[in-house]
């Protein structure tokens, strides 16, 4: 069954969009990500326009999201004073992103930047993530104790001036690194069209060391803002929010969600992060594999967005 | 209207003035006998609605030959241009071991979508400076580029504009059926006009061209519209009318299926 989507102006099979956000959700859901590093790849292959894919992923995002951070709301784990100063420096970036985005659409190499980027942080992450947690496996196996976390041995960094003390978080620490985390989010997540889950998740637990649960919370709250006023920007500047394009995905992406939240609670930590950095690995490699690889047309078409 | 956009009218306009008069000389000079205008034409839906379930349809297009014109069967090529757009055209090529955009050239003012549809190769039909003029044939069309700051169409062996066609076709937004336009009876013809579910919004131009002992002997066009309807008119107007509202619209039934998926899911 097709049906046909009013601004991607394409038809789809309604069930490969709905498994598309039932699987993507499942995985958002296990690990506590947004997807959309998944997604938004996933649906530019399916011929939908790149703008179109990056601004309607931005509603399925901004569902899951919410209905992630009710959850940890209820069991008090977000720390919504981190969450307004990383926002501050989120939603700055958010616009020199949006600003980038356009100045590389103009002169053609949005795409090789964004697979740039895509191999740069994929890789480096998810190598990291796989490096960190087969450690901790393996010092489980040798049953030794894990490292507990010593108070005040902090890296300069955490030491810059303008120190606050998060409570939820058992933080206190500089906000310089934390709006510059919360900028660098933005900034990507603009460009790439990520809600940057992956990346703030890492950089909460291991620059900041805020503790893991907290750290997924609050970047599900942050994600759930950018995405929110993300909708709106692109709906305003770009129009290419699909809104039937977006409540398929975030129909299939919130059952999704619910089933992979249960399949990653009966996991141990280490394995969920050891699977996380592979598949986030995994992307990054595809993604160089294709910049590498002679691709089959030397050519490619483009629409001029300058001149419509 | 930007001030480019409005430059890039006038140049295509300016070309497409100086074109028109070459292609009157020439056709003075190369058609001694008048043109017929009796060719009679129809299509079966002047409009293609785009719906939810809308993913492609096909048109027939009827045409009827003047009698006046001589008892042999004549070659029919069917044009269907749909709405102009800008395409930029990439070339890639390896920077520091990674495939990238290097070189580009922009067409402007080309058929988002372009059917050519015939009896048989028009290459066969007449000579090719003909076809050309005519543009009839997928190659014989008009691509203008802008080369620097200069308009115009190149040779047809430029790389740039045979990878156009070509990225085109896989798409399947460019068609070329040699075999596509049949006649029913000695002097009605029948041809169908494929509309992928990915074609452009916007008015088309069916243009059919009758070719007799190698001359242009009849011609004739139709508009063919193609537009959203009912559901998917209301989202695209309300998106491009009201893009605030829209948006606002939009994230607000984003937070509410997301609020009812945690309520329904709820295991507490």
């Amino acid at each position: 069954m097709t049906i046909y989507l009013p601004i991607a102006e394409l038809p789809v099979n309604i069930f490969t969009l709905l498994a598309l956000g039932i699987a993507v959700g499942f995985i958002s859901g296990m690990f506590g990500v947004g997807g959309g590093f998944l997604m938004t790849p996933l649906l530019i292959f399916l011929g939908v326009a790149p703008a179109v894919a990056v601004a309607s992923v931005s509603t399925h995002m901004a569902a899951s999201s919410l209905s992630g951070t009710l959850n940890y709301l209820r069991r008090r784990l977000v720390d919504v004073q981190l969450g307004l100063v990383l926002l501050a420096g989120g939603l700055t970036g958010t616009l020199t992103g949006v600003l980038a985005f356009m100045l590389l659409r103009r002169f053609g190499q949005l795409d090789l930047f964004i697979a740039l980027s895509y191999i740069v942080l994929l890789g480096t992450i998810g190598t990291l993530m796989v490096i960190e947690s087969l450690r901790a496996l393996l010092r489980n196996w040798r049953g030794e104790p894990a490292r507990v976390r010593r108070p005040g041995a902090h890296p300069w960094f955490l030491r810059m001036p303008f120190k606050m003390r998060f409570r939820q978080s058992r933080i206190y620490v500089s906000i310089i690194p934390v709006v510059i985390i919360g900028f660098t989010i933005g900034f990507l997540g603009a460009l790439m069209g990520i809600g940057g889950g992956f990346l703030l998740v890492p950089a909460l637990i291991y620059l900041l060391r805020v503790p893991t649960l907290t750290s997924v919370a609050t970047s599900l709250m942050l994600t759930l803002v950018t995405m929110a006023a993300a909708i709106v920007m692109h709906a305003v500047l770009n129009q290419t929010v699909d809104a039937v394009l977006g409540l398929v995905l975030m129909v299939g992406g919130t059952i999704g969600a619910q089933f992979g939240a249960r399949a990653g609670q009966a996991m141990k930590a280490e394995n969920l992060r050891l699977l996380l950095g592979l598949l986030v690995l995994g992307v990054g490699l595809r993604v160089a594999a294709d910049q590498i690889r002679q691709p089959a047309d030397l050519y490619a078409v483009t629409v001029d967005e300058a001149k419509r | 209207m930007r001030p480019a956009t409005r430059l890039a009218r006038l140049g295509a306009l300016a070309l497409g003035i100086g074109l028109f008069g070459v292609m009157a000389i020439a056709r003075v000079q190369a058609q001694p006998a008048p043109e017929r205008q009796g060719l009679v034409l129809s299509l079966s839906k002047a409009r293609v609605t785009i719906t939810s379930s809308f993913s492609g349809d096909s048109i027939v297009l009827f045409g009827v030959v003047p009698d006046d014109l001589g008892g042999a069967t004549p070659d029919v090529v069917v044009t269907v241009r749909g709405p102009n757009g800008s395409f930029v055209t990439w070339k890639k090529a390896r920077r520091f071991g990674l495939w990238t955009n290097a070189e580009s050239r922009s067409f402007l003012a080309a058929p988002a979508y372009l059917a050519v549809l015939s009896t048989r190769p028009p290459a066969e039909m007449a000579e090719a400076d003909t076809l050309r003029q005519e543009q009839a044939g997928l190659a014989n069309n008009r691509f203008v580029q802008r080369i620097g700051t200069d308009y115009a169409d190149v040779v047809p062996g430029d790389p740039f504009r045979q990878a156009f066609l070509r990225v085109k076709q896989t798409q399947g937004l460019y068609f070329e059926r040699p075999d596509a336009v049949e006649f029913i009876a000695p002097h009605v013809f029948r041809a169908v006009i494929p509309v992928p579910g990915i074609a452009p919004i916007g008015t088309y131009e069916v243009q059919v061209k009758l070719f007799e002992n190698r001359e242009l002997v009849a011609r004739g066009r139709l508009p063919l519209e193609v537009a959203k309807v009912d559901f998917e008119q209301s989202v695209a107007t309300a998106a491009q009318h009201y893009p605030l509202l829209y948006g606002l619209a939009t994230m607000f039934g984003a937070l509410a299926v997301g609020f009812v998926a945690n309520l329904a899911f709820r295991r507490d």
